[in-house]
């Protein structure tokens, strides 16, 4: 799993994609936070982070499939495919190191906006005059909702040989999961009968919850089961392939 | 035995693509796996490997069974798929390390230095992959293939595609590999099985047709000599048919004709002297043994299946 782990790490760092990635994701939240009239928190009433984990993961749905959409795909298009299924890795750590490698370029992505919650948080009046607990509540909440991205992502890229569809099948499933349920509960037939159930199968309903500097075991449930369950989807596509 | 295959069947849909195969190959011995495209080759080597499950069927490496104890089984084998792919934008050593890691190994930079010199990989090593030409980027899969010292090669089509000069160092590479291991190799090339393989499987639509030694299959299969004659006149040299051992005559040309004998005797002084008695002027005469294109063809050409069904 370190291998390939590390040959991930080193594709993304080694070549223009990782550096790419990281730039438009903080130029993207910079250009948001500080700079567009509309949404600059310098405009705004109060100290808050609120910019950055609402847009966040709007840019995460289309960098995030952009990053996974090669990782089993380019795999399958070149046959390396079968060089690493017949070295002594399990199918479990070839899935396992390609997950955590792009989770860390998106940890290396999200490191640097540590910056602007320091600017933030001396712009206060007074100084920390920000519920720093809600931020770090919506920080965790944005690596998991990355989390389950990715996992979608390396499901869509397993699932055929050519790259555009993992990335627009990763992009929909995402965009699905995380606004689609929302939009579904506002239907006639589950207004006032289970609109909050529908609600809750998504990923936004979850997200707002830790956002607000509660982690509450169910979220977090629910994250590792839409991750568990993507990964082993990729896990099943792959076994087929055999 | 280090590999053993048991009643290999291989069903893709409804095409048959391998059935009921069996061999087995023991230490120290390389085996040439010839057949013409879609024989089944490719398909017995990726179950070998246990990228590809068997419909039905045992196969084994190193006495682990492919089905049940596939991971011991990678690690016990050396294999070099077909069109070799590679990460073209990785480097040779970064891939080579790589490999080791896939591999487990703690501290490869010594294996990787000492295979980087076997392979000839020397001058290239710190190029990128893509940067190779074709027989260096072969040379960089075996590498890989060879990298952790495994017990079994398995090599489908090595040669393909190189130059005269660097099929003769592939090939060498392969010949000093067998003596210490177990190499299955395939190929296109009979010239290859002849010079490299102690033992050589043919294949054709999903069937063993041959599972032999060299010598043995040019003497079982071949059976035959062929003399070719030249003779001024086009009249047919009827009279030679009453020779020992002369078994067919075949015209080639309007004055050339072609004898087949058995294999044990040489008839050369014979025909001669027929053609003398018969007032035939000889003016060509020249012997061949059937050559293992000439087995090749017969074992696997679609018009001859009755020798496929002798064989089975």
């Amino acid at each position: 799993m370190l291998a390939i782990f590390k040959k991930e790490v080193h594709a993304f760092f080694g070549t223009l994609i990782g550096y790419l990635v990281i730039g438009v994701f903080l130029v993207l939240l910079g250009l948001i936070m500080f700079v567009f009239p509309d949404s600059s928190v310098l405009d705004y009433p109060y100290a808050t982070m609120g910019q950055l984990f609402d847009n966040a993961p709007l840019i995460f749905l289309f960098l995030i499939p952009a990053v996974t959409m090669r990782m089993f795909a380019e795999e399958r298009q070149n046959g390396t495919i079968e060089f690493l299924m017949t070295k002594p890795v399990s199918l479990k750590d070839i899935i396992l190191g390609k997950y955590l490698a792009s989770m860390a370029l998106v940890v290396f992505a999200l490191v640097p906006t540590l910056l602007y919650f320091f600017t933030i948080y001396q712009l206060g009046s007074p100084v920390g005059n920000i519920d720093t607990g809600a931020v770090l509540g919506s920080y965790i909440g944005l690596l998991f909702l990355a989390g389950c991205f990715t996992a979608i992502g390396l499901f869509a890229s397993a699932m055929s040989k050519n790259q555009i569809t993992g990335f627009v099948a990763a992009t929909f499933l995402c965009f699905l999961l995380f606004y689609g349920f929302f939009f579904f509960s506002k239907l006639p037939v589950f207004f006032g009968r289970g609109d909050v159930i529908v609600q809750m199968l998504g990923i936004d309903f979850h997200y707002e919850a830790i956002s607000k500097g509660v982690i509450d075991t169910r979220n977090v449930v629910y994250f590792l089961s839409v991750i568990g369950f993507f990964l082993f989807g990729t896990q099943l596509l792959l076994e087929r392939i055999k | 035995m280090s590999v053993t295959v048991e009643h290999l069947t291989k069903r893709y849909g409804n095409q048959l693509a391998l059935d009921d195969v069996s061999f087995s190959a023991s230490r120290g011995e390389i085996l040439g796996f010839l057949g013409p495209n879609g024989a089944g080759k490719t398909t017995t080597m990726k179950i070998l490997t246990g990228f590809v499950s068997a419909t039905a069927g045992q196969a084994s490496v190193n006495g682990f069974d492919v089905r049940t104890e596939s991971k011991a089984v990678r690690q016990s084998v050396g294999y070099l798929p077909e069109h070799n792919p590679l990460y073209l934008d990785m480097y040779v050593q970064e891939y080579l390390r790589f490999v080791a890691g896939l591999n487990g190994m703690k501290k490869p930079q010594k294996q990787v230095d000492s295979l980087i010199e076997r392979t000839g990989l020397g001058r290239e090593q710190h190029k990128q992959i893509g940067a190779l030409s074709k027989g260096y980027r072969q040379r960089v899969g075996l590498a890989q293939a060879m990298l952790h010292d495994p017990e079994v090669l398995i090599l489908d089509e090595p040669t393909s595609g190189l130059d005269p000069n660097q099929l003769v160092d592939i090939r060498k590479l392969i010949k000093d590999l067998g003596a210490e291991k177990t190499v299955i190799f395939s190929t296109h090339i009979m010239q290859e099985v002849q010079a490299l393989c102690d033992r050589v499987l043919i294949i054709d639509q999903g069937n063993l047709v041959a599972n032999d030694t060299m010598s043995e299959l040019q003497s079982r299969l071949a059976g035959e000599k062929r003399v070719t004659i030249g003779l001024i006149g086009a009249e047919k040299p009827e009279f030679l048919m009453r020779l020992d051992g002369v078994k067919r005559l075949q015209a080639t040309n309007t004055n050339q004709w072609q004898v087949y004998t058995d294999h044990k005797v040489d008839l050369r002084a014979d025909i001669f002297r027929a053609c003398v008695e018969n007032n035939r002027v000889l003016i060509e005469l020249h012997q061949e043994s059937v050559s293992v294109e000439d087995i090749f063809q017969k074992l696997t050409g679609s018009s001859d299946s009755s020798s496929k069904g002798d064989r089975q």
